[in-house]
């Protein structure tokens, strides 16, 4: 290779030797070395078809990925080892459009490196400040500027000038309000407060559909429970359900510490929002033994044998539970809503 | 009663009294046996509680007791039902290795001959949920139905189960060192006891909440998403976006990082090619 270096650049190394006059000084740029591709033609041309290479199966695989993404059928299942059974239309396209964003970076940065100019250019640094001559007619005019307008004379325009400005940022801390709705009344109220005493509302299955009665709920299980009424079809079900959700489970009576939750509960049963207090997850992990229900979000951990109380995490409030009972043909009701509002805690919150 | 008053200095009076206080007892026995087990005494059923109650004494007794009526360091065993000693020891979790948080699955040790006779003894100290039949916790094998199954089923484990187990049935943590574990390769029978039961910390999910027929479909849906291969290559155990992201972040931007310091370190100069 080196066959082709002009003896010139072999003879320029080393040439910036110290000066024993001066230890420090400024040993300046390095000589320019010419790369492979800037004395040899044929290096350049076969750099340049490289390139030009790169870019061509760029073109391809966006072809082949446009084609694969008409003809592989989404269900197709292959063996491509070592990643196993995966889908082939996922495979092709990820392969295809990998391969051309890549050559593209590819093709980019070998022609940045052999092709494109490598001179070395000393951009040096200077104060960015103006010389003094500008710096002084600036002053002047600001000054003359000042004088004329009379803002240290006309101190009602200076102060309402102050005023003004101060409060024009407001405009964007207002624009923040963006960032709400504030949840105002809505999470007060629940799908429940229909309930009354004369028209209590039944607790329904949510894996069944139907209403319960107490001897379904065995100690030591969990099941979900929504107001009778509300269906899946209906259209706002899922705003509602993340408000009406209900986990329910049995504890022996004895075992209850809360006597207030006890007497919202029927015989052990106790139904409790299922939406955590922290900030609004679904929390159903629940440990039959320890009566702990645990949030996956933030690890706030609920006592339900001690009212729902927080023993552990971020959230600041129990539970709310809800008052149930038994109608004349023994499913379980509610008479009312829940107590307190359900979900996230919020700076309104009554309590 | 005056007779009866005169007479009750007679030789004979006690012996009287005896025979009436034995017809009573036996006629009373008579009324209110339990018939079954009259039944039972000499059947394969009462031979397999025998050899159960064997079984029991000396690989149960020491922690659930005796007659399995627990003790300090063991629950009572009135009223779990045999699905549940199906589960336990089937899965080998019983007997435990040692006292922990959690129970692990390990190597089971019992055949299941010996699994039912226990199993038949547990059941006969109080009734309680019964080992299920392969009708009931084998999903379908008609594909239609099966596919039925399949979506319903996912739709229940999302309600029920996902909670702990995660969506694709890979478990999770809960507090205090318990956790939920994998439902990766759990025979069917198992998962349907653990429904049925509620094992350890699991919660129970009776008949009466959760119909039998539902309890198969959230089978057919574990067994599906075990099966099935991830349309993705890689699953990076299906946990979500932690493994995810820790995949994104060292492997592809830690490529790009070395990718970008040796375009940088490797200078084409004519010198050095």
């Amino acid at each position: 290779m080196s066959e082709n270096l002009p003896e010139a650049h072999d003879a320029s190394h080393g040439t910036a030797l110290v000066s024993h006059d001066d230890p420090f000084a400024d040993p300046g740029l390095p000589a320019h070395e010419p790369r492979r591709t800037d004395i040899d033609e044929r290096a350049a041309k076969r750099a340049e078809r490289q390139v030009s290479l790169m870019f061509v199966v760029s073109m391809l695989a966006t072809i082949g990925f446009i084609a694969s993404y008409a003809s592989i059928d989404a269900d197709k299942i292959v063996y491509i080892f070592p990643l196993g059974h995966v889908s082939a239309l996922n495979f092709a396209l990820g392969m295809t459009l990998g391969v051309a964003l890549f050559c593209i970076g590819a093709g980019a940065v070998h022609w940045a490196r052999t092709l494109m100019s490598d001179h070395e250019l000393p951009a040096e640094r200077h104060p960015i400040e103006a010389d003094d001559d500008v710096r002084n007619d600036v002053i002047e005019q600001f000054k003359t500027g000042a004088a004329e307008s009379g803002f240290g004379r006309r101190k009602m325009i200076r102060n309402t000038l102050i005023g003004s400005m101060a409060l024009v940022p407001l405009s964007g801390v207002v624009l923040l309000r963006d960032l709400g709705p504030l949840p105002e009344k809505k999470l007060l109220h629940t799908g429940w407060d229909k309930a009354t005493q004369s028209s209590p509302i039944k607790l329904v299955n949510m894996n069944t559909d139907e209403p319960m009665k107490p001897e379904d709920i065995v100690q030591g299980s969990l099941t979900f429970a929504k107001p009778e009424g509300l269906e899946e079809s209906a259209e706002d079900f899922q705003q509602q359900i993340a408000k009406d959700a209900l986990m329910i489970v049995r504890i022996a009576p004895g075992d209850i510490k809360d006597a207030e939750s006890r007497d919202k509960g029927f015989e052990g049963i106790l139904a409790y929002s299922k939406i955590c207090t922290h900030v609004g997850c679904p929390i159903s992990l629940y440990e039959q033994q320890t009566h702990h229900a645990l949030c996956p979000c933030h690890q706030s951990t609920f006592d339900l044998a001690d009212g729902a109380r927080v023993i552990f995490g971020p959230a600041g409030h129990p539970l709310p539970q809800l008052k149930i009972t038994t109608d004349e043909q023994g499913f379980l009701i509610a008479t009312g809503d829940f107590d307190e509002p359900v979900g996230p805690s919020y700076w309104e919150r009554p309590r | 009663m005056k007779k009866l008053s005169a007479r009750r200095r007679h030789p004979l009076a006690a012996v009287v009294v005896l025979l009436l206080a034995l017809a009573a007892t036996g006629g009373l026995y008579a009324a209110f046996a339990p018939a079954e087990k009259a039944q039972a005494d000499s059947s394969a059923q009462s031979l397999a509680i025998d050899e159960g109650k064997k079984l029991f004494a000396v690989g149960c007794s020491s922690c659930h007791g005796l007659n399995g009526q627990g003790t300090s360091d063991g629950p009572s065993l009135v009223g779990v039902g045999s699905a549940a000693v199906d589960f336990q020891v089937g899965t080998g979790r019983m007997p435990a290795q040692q006292p922990g948080a959690q129970v692990p699955r390990k190597k089971n040790i019992y055949s299941q001959a010996e699994i039912d006779q226990l199993a038949a003894y547990v059941a006969s100290l109080g009734p309680g949920p019964v080992t299920p039949t392969p009708e009931q916790y084998e999903p379908s094998s008609n594909d239609v139905t099966n596919a039925e199954q399949v979506a319903k089923g996912g739709e229940l484990f999302r309600t029920n189960c996902a909670q702990c187990h995660n969506f694709n049935g890979k478990g999770g943590a809960l507090t205090n060192g318990k956790y939920a574990p994998s439902l990766e390769g759990v025979d069917a029978k198992h998962i349907y006891e653990a429904m049925q039961t509620g094992p350890q910390n699991m919660p129970s999910f009776p008949d009466t909440t959760m119909p039998e027929e539902q309890k198969r479909e959230i089978v057919a849906f574990v067994r599906h998403t075990n099966d099935e291969a991830s349309p993705g290559g890689l699953t990076l155990g299906s946990l979500g976006p932690v493994t995810e992201g820790l995949f994104g972040w060292i492997f592809g931007l830690g490529t790009l990082i070395l990718i970008a310091i040796w375009v940088a370190a490797h200078t084409t100069k004519a010198k050095k090619s």
